[in-house]
């Protein structure tokens, strides 16, 4: 081994290990920037936080106090009623593509859904306010719910789809030796197996939408006011938060930090219950 | 045996009875999901259709869009949209590669666990929070501090040239890029993970080092799956709405400067639908969803073939 070339390994080691150190500094920004993104959120927010902010109506500008409370409950309402849309379609759907997954229709529905999962949501919301606000003529909670179940069910429907097939073929095929129908094998056997990763697909899908502003500019459009009338204007936290956010009064624009701490706790909550079932589901294959 | 007979054909009965229901409320169920993203792009196409008609394709390359005067062009909307992702991509691929890199082949388990749940948690915080932040912490710090630096260094450029505002295109690049990068790192980790760990070796036992087989072997192999999650990245970015509404500035104006005040597609929606008065005022803006929604479309089926092709695909 001449001297030239072993002076270059040693400057090829140095490189490496320079290389490895950019490498770990690029994964540690991208992480740091979470935590930095969420301690302003914390320190800013949580001076907000008080029973009168979880609880009350939006007060007047320049009149202090007031809260958030008819937009937690609008979103409570809004988001309850596109899972209750959301789930059956994307339930039915994935079982149908798992089930009869062969052919030109259930390949060109799975490519939709990817389409759809790619469609920006501004876009969903204009959709949702040409089907449901121009043709009644006013803003309503249920538009958004409506938006929110498009945007839920790509994830839905993809995701009990592999579910529903990851359930073993002798477990459907015993259930119908024993004389049970399709319909009672699939209900009876098979979703209750593949149940835990779609309650995580769930979970994934309403903390996605929970954050969600876009389309409610022109579907919930928002209030001041206690609405529980999905067919009425709502107020939605994540619309709230928007709102005071970019307006001058320095009062809202503190609320506005109160909220975005609110919503991340509401869509750390959901990750992290997501991740629990998903540990489940595994488990559950396992065994 | 002649007893069993009826019975058995009435169980039959009974089971092909209750499938027949339910393989038909299968059916509708899928049918309203088809229905519903076919609906999407027809209603989107007959929104836009008297702006489609009235303006024709000079809709896409007028700059001026003054609704006062119904004159509608999207060329600055369509340049701020571009130009923003760019930014956006540029330095998501470098950071989200790089980090991608260091997790599938140098961390070690203990670190590798914590930073891909931070960087994947990133993914979850929602845009108007990203959009506040970068209102509130990111606008002025590029204004005082980020700005200043660059125009020092760069200003002789025209692309770091003029007054700095604090939001415009380069802010909200730089949020669209925080957004987007657990997408590019989650992805592209994925892909490294599956290359073939005889590729790594072989290229060990030629004597290069770690990194070399890092960065010379295992990424060219994995290039294409890499790509395909940058083009799915820039796929978000095209049509992220909230926080980039928040931190572009909202002038629909075409400029150089990447310091300069901007407009993009979803933004003008956002900030300008529920104003629009005329009916022309609403086509238009809903013909720029179309356009919104075709580019990222497109943009999302190349993503997914790229990604599918390294992969392997998970549909089957």
């Amino acid at each position: 081994m001449d001297s030239p070339r072993y002076a270059r390994l040693g400057r090829r080691r140095i490189y490496g290990t320079l290389g490895v150190a950019l490498a770990l500094c690029c994964a540690a920004i991208a992480a740091a920037s979470l935590l930095v993104i969420l301690g302003y959120v914390v320190v800013k927010g949580v001076g907000a936080l008080n029973w009168e902010f979880l609880t009350q109506l939006p007060h007047p500008v320049g009149v202090p106090g007031g809260g958030v409370g008819n937009g937690i409950w609008g979103t409570i309402i809004i988001i309850g009623i596109a899972t209750l849309m959301a789930v059956p379609v994307g339930l039915l759907t994935g079982i149908y593509l798992a089930l009869f997954g062969r052919g030109v229709i259930p390949e060109s529905l799975r490519f939709l859904s990817d389409v759809l999962s790619g469609v920006p949501s501004i876009a969903i919301g204009l959709f949702a306010y040409a089907v449901l606000v121009a043709p009644l003529k006013h803003f309503s909670g249920f538009s958004a719910s409506f938006a929110f179940m498009m945007l839920m069910l790509p994830l839905l429907v993809r995701t009990s789809e592999q579910a529903i097939r990851s359930v073993p073929q002798a477990v459907r095929e015993g259930a119908l030796a024993l004389g049970m129908s399709n319909f009672r094998a699939t209900v009876g056997i098979v979703l209750p197996t593949a149940m835990p990763a779609i309650v995580t697909a769930l979970l994934l899908a309403i903390a996605r939408v929970t954050g969600e502003t876009a389309p409610l500019l022109f579907t919930a459009f928002g209030t001041q006011f206690w609405e529980s009338n999905p067919n009425h204007p709502m107020a939605v936290l994540a619309l709230q938060v928007f709102t005071y956010a970019i307006s001058p009064y320095p009062s809202w624009q503190a609320q506005a930090w109160g909220g975005a701490l609110l919503l991340i706790l509401a869509v750390l909550i959901l990750s992290l219950g997501a991740r629990y079932m998903l540990g489940r589901a595994a488990k559950g294959l396992d065994a | 045996m002649e007893n069993a007979q009826p019975q058995f054909r009435r169980v039959v009965r009974f089971v092909s009875a209750a499938d027949r229901g339910f393989a038909a409320i299968v059916y509708a169920g899928s049918a309203f999901f088809g229905l519903l993203i076919v609906g999407l792009c027809v209603e989107l196409v007959l929104g836009s259709w008297p702006s489609i008609v009235k303006f024709g394709p000079a809709f896409i390359f007028s700059s001026s869009w003054d609704p006062v005067a119904s004159k509608f062009g999207a060329l600055p909307m369509i340049f701020g949209t571009v130009a923003t992702s760019l930014i956006a991509i540029v330095l998501a691929a470098f950071i989200g590669i790089m980090g991608a890199v260091f997790l599938a082949d140098f961390a070690p388990r203990w670190l590798a666990a914590p930073l891909s749940f931070l960087i994947e948690l990133l993914a979850a915080v929602p845009s108007v929070v990203y959009g506040l932040w970068g209102l509130f912490v990111l606008a002025p710090f590029m204004r005082t501090a980020i700005g200043p630096a660059l125009q020092k260094v760069l200003g002789w450029t025209p692309l770091f040239s003029g007054p700095i505002y604090g939001v415009g295109l380069l802010t909200a690049g730089m949020i669209l890029a925080l957004m987007i990068v657990p997408t590019v790192t989650a992805i592209a980790r994925d892909v490294i993970s599956a290359i073939p760990r005889d590729l790594r070796e072989a290229s060990m036992a030629l004597g290069t080092t770690k990194w070399e087989t890092a960065t010379k072997v295992v990424l060219p192999a994995a290039r294409v799956g890499i790509f395909g999650a940058c083009v799915l990245a820039l796929g978000r970015a095209l049509g992220e709405t909230i926080a980039v509404t928040m931190v572009i500035g909202n002038r629909p104006e075409i400029s150089a400067s990447l310091f300069a005040p901007s407009y993009t597609l979803a933004s003008v929606i956002a900030n300008e639908f529920t104003e629009a008065t005329t009916s022309i005022y609403i086509s238009a803006l809903i013909e720029l969803g179309l356009i919104l929604f075709f580019v990222s479309m497109i943009v999302n089926a190349v993503a997914r073939l790229m990604i599918w092709s390294v992969r392997g695909s998970e549909r089957s």
